[in-house]
């Protein structure tokens, strides 16, 4: 297998057939290029979620209070949001297959997973794909820091981990309303965003960051807003370091997040977060250790860090050791199969919910649905249990089914895919198959296909 | 101490399993009781589900709780949320158990505490691959594919490992030929995480494969989108139904307890459906209701005192709920450690008295005759089981 066909495997949506990346390289100037396929395919803007949750709100109390009309023309504004929610899907899907740059892509999903957030709701769902379109894509090559700020100033987070129910114990507004504070955002930027779980920091400083944190707000008119009125008044140490003084400011936050996303446990532990999704479940210390470096020579210059791992030579070991989660397992198949991007984005929201979020959910991966704030798990073994292969075959069966007649020849299908990963057997299988679309679906259901 | 009834109910397991007392029903079965975990996700407040209200120093910590709670001793309440179990509490098949937690602590994290839950281990090991309950069927000759049962998505820790153990969720179906079916076979022979799948994935879809209902166009989206996933209800119908025949073990999970705000309302909403999913294994039992046994575990309690936002936040001591045909209820078990300032776990956890795997350990003994060395040395390595709280009739 040549360079290029490994990194198409490792680092984008190809099977290594046509490889889609050239060399590490060119990866790395795709990166520092513009964001093309975005304009492409845009997503809602932050005004546009703004508005409809604004028309949202005043539907459902219209229809709270009965009148003619009321319930349809709610109906109607949860219509949308659905519609905003499943666009925003297909964009996102739309964009991996026509893209000349899918490093970009994937580390778009990589970063989206490590900032998890999870709609509760009809307007946060519509809300879900600008979160990532607005605080993650924009600096997925940038700084870490840049993107931590993005993320924990964004209303998607501030929901999600109920930093807005969160008040300065001690704020005039907490005083008055005798409210006080929600350790939850605080706690998962320490254990899941920065440091990680074995980092060094204790309950207290979980505690001192959630008062430091109070004044993060959303305002349904503006989206987020710092609110000086309900933050805890005062200085607060985190690992040993104090942030702010007597006025409650969004600098000495910042402060604090830049702090922690130079912090040389965070280089470390997301280092090993990345290595462990692109190279191995168990990758090679060494490169978690040059990754972790580039990180803090670099003060978090993501950009750095990539060049690390792509120099280390993990990065062109023999692909495999990974299995493809469900997401990255159809858009894979779709690339396969010829689908392109403006034929996803033209779907309709059933075939949308039919033929993509019902299997993902199946396959164990539901769209916006993981189980907590921590994302998806990365061991093969979590993937390829029982129902999930066989939802994995089941909608390779289906898929295979509908395109087999522009593909043709299963035969050449499996080597145009898969290139030189195609193992005798398979190809023996493949040929053995009693139709073409069963020889198609046997490629896509074949661990070749499912691992990368 | 082990009563004379459990006693008895051991020896009427081995008669079971010995090959000139099987009947078909049970032939594959070790024992003729069943038991069902339920691992509640996210931290169950135990101080709200079963509330101290004896306790004078309680009512300061809790302002914001639901009204109506249900009184079940003198000292305790239950949640409003459980009134649909009030009957099983008044006949004697519903219980609970409090001030009570995993070794786990202090860094409160969902994650490290529902593993270590589900292994079964101390802080002191490292992370076993296998869940307790797997180790419990690696003690047992005679277990095979369906004695035990994971149910749902997820990849159930708390039964995976080297004992054979089926899996089923709901919304997997197959659509290939049987000659695709070999060929299929034949691809993953050389890969062994997918050949270990496939095998079971073909049985799987074959036997237990359940047609999707045609989505109702107004349903929810989250529902429509598969992110509700299939309800706690329609797993536990499956389970009742397969423990009805040569199943004795089924475990799956209840999200939705981390109740960081609005827990009055967050809680009772969890709470209907803990009970839907015990009144449905109740009635999909039917006579084997008697023989069952359900354990409902949660990775750790939550913070004594009420937060900022009218929930609370992660803690350490909680409660474990339990309930059946074939348990002691209308009893709430362990220790009470008080919740004055001083008696708290780092002065805002409730302080745990007992080890939630003590608990399980001594239902496993009582329900399937599991020797009390195998549960301390192989079942969860280390544990004192010391004495038998009486779960178990």
């Amino acid at each position: 297998m040549d360079d290029a066909q490994i990194l198409t495997v490792r680092f984008g949506y190809g099977a290594g057939g046509a490889a889609e990346i050239g060399s590490t390289r060119q990866m790395l100037t795709a990166l520092r290029g513009r964001d093309k396929v975005a304009l492409d395919y845009p997503v809602a803007s932050m005004d546009d979620i703004l508005a409809l949750s604004k028309r949202f709100r005043e539907a459902r109390s219209a229809r709270r209070n009965g009148g003619s009309g009321a319930e349809r023309a709610y109906r109607r504004v949860l219509t949308e949001t659905r519609t905003r929610f499943g666009t925003g899907i297909q964009h996102g899907i739309a964009r991996i297959l026509d893209t000349d740059d899918p490093f970009r892509e994937r580390l778009t999903a990589f970063w989206a997973d490590h900032f998890t957030v999870v709609p509760k709701n009809a307007p946060m769902r519509a809300l879900a794909p600008t979160y990532i379109d607005t605080a993650i894509r924009p600096h997925v090559a940038g700084r870490f820091g840049d993107m931590l700020k993005a993320v924990v100033t964004h209303p998607m987070m501030l929901l999600y981990l109920d930093q807005t129910a969160s008040i300065g114990p001690n704020s005039r507004a907490g005083q008055r309303l005798d409210r006080g504070l929600n350790e939850n955002l605080a706690r998962e930027i320490l254990e899941l965003h920065t440091l990680g779980v074995g980092g060094p920091y204790g309950q207290a400083d979980v505690r001192e960051l959630a008062e430091l944190l109070t004044g993060l707000s959303v305002s349904p008119d503006e989206g987020f807003v710092f609110r000086p009125r309900i933050a805890e008044p005062g200085a607060e140490t985190v690992l040993g370091k104090r942030y702010g003084g007597q006025r409650a400011s969004l600098d000495a936050i910042f402060q604090a997040i830049n702090d922690l996303a130079t912090h040389p446990k965070t280089a470390l532990h997301i280092s090993g977060k990345i290595a462990r999704h692109f190279v191995s479940d168990t990758p090679d210390q060494t490169l978690i250790d040059e990754m972790a470096q580039a990180w803090t020579r670099s003060s978090g210059d993501l950009a750095q860090v990539y060049a690390a791992l792509l120099k280390h030579p993990s990065a062109l070991s023999p692909p495999g050791a990974k299995v493809r989660q469900p997401m990255d397992f159809m858009v894979a198949a779709a690339k396969a199969l010829s689908v392109t991007g403006r034929e996803v984005a033209n779907a309709s929201l059933r075939d949308l919910r039919r033929h993509v979020a019902g299997p993902l959910a199946a396959m164990g991966q539901p769209v916006f649905g993981a189980s907590g704030p921590d994302g998806w798990p990365e061991e093969a073994a979590h993937w390829i249990t029982p129902q999930g292969l066989a939802s994995r075959i089941a909608w390779a069966a289906a898929a295979a089914e509908s395109r087999a007649d522009a593909i043709g020849d299963p035969r050449a299908f499996v080597e145009t895919v898969l290139g030189p990963r195609v193992t005798p057997g398979l190809r023996i299988a493949v040929s053995g198959a009693e139709t073409k679309a069963e020889g198609i679906a046997l490629t896509l259901a074949s661990a070749e296909f499912n691992r990368r | 101490m082990p009563t004379r009834r459990t006693f008895l109910q051991g020896l009427g397991c081995s008669a079971a399993a010995h090959p000139l007392m099987t009947s078909v029903t049970f032939a594959q079965a070790p024992w003729e009781n069943r038991l069902v975990v339920l691992i509640l996700r996210g931290g169950m407040d135990g101080l709200d589900v079963v509330r101290p209200v004896g306790d004078r120093d309680f009512p300061a910590l809790r302002r914001g709780m639901a009204d109506g709670g249900l009184p079940l001793t003198g000292f305790y309440e239950m949640h409003p949320g459980l009134a649909d179990l009030a009957p099983l509490w008044a006949a004697g098949e519903l219980g609970f158990a409090h001030a009570l937690s995993t070794p786990y602590r202090d860094k409160r994290s969902h994650f490290d505490g529902q593993d270590l839950l589900e292994a079964g281990t101390g802080m002191d090991v490292p992370l076993p691959t296998d869940g307790w309950l797997n180790r419990m069927l690696q003690t047992v000759p005679g277990v095979e594919g369906e004695t035990a049962f994971a149910i749902g998505r997820e990849n159930l820790h708390l039964l995976s490992g080297p004992a054979e153990v089926a899996n089923w969720s709901p919304e997997t179906r197959f659509g290939l030929s049987p000659q695709a079916e070999r060929l299929l076979q034949m691809i993953y022979a050389d890969d062994p995480l997918f050949r270990a799948a496939s095998a079971e994935a073909a049985v799987l879809a074959r036997d237990i494969a359940l047609d999707l209902a045609d989505e109702d166009a107004d349903s929810d989206m989250m529902q429509a989108m598969g992110q509700g996933g299939a309800s706690e209800v329609a797993l536990a119908a499956f389970a009742a139904d397969r423990l009805s025949r040569d199943t004795r073990i089924a475990a799956f999970s209840i999200n939705g307890w981390d109740t960081h705000r609005n827990q009055s309302r967050e809680l009772e909403r969890v709470l209907k459906r803990l009970s839907e999913v015990i009144l449905t294994l109740k009635q999909g039992l039917g006579p084997i209701w008697g023989r069952t046994t359900i354990l409902a575990l949660t990775e750790f309690g939550r913070t004594a005192r009420e937060n900022g936002s009218a929930g609370t936040d992660h803690g350490t001591g909680g409660a474990l709920l339990y309930a059946g045909g074939a348990v002691r209820g209308g009893q709430v078990l362990g220790r009470w450690p008080g919740v004055a300032e001083a008696d708290l776990y780092d002065r805002q956890d409730l302080m745990p008295t007992a080890d939630v795997r003590a608990y399980a350990a001594w239902a496993m003994r009582d329900a399937f005759g599991i020797d009390r060395t195998a549960l301390e040395t192989k079942v969860f390595p280390g544990l004192d089981l010391g004495d038998n709280p009486g779960l178990l009739l």
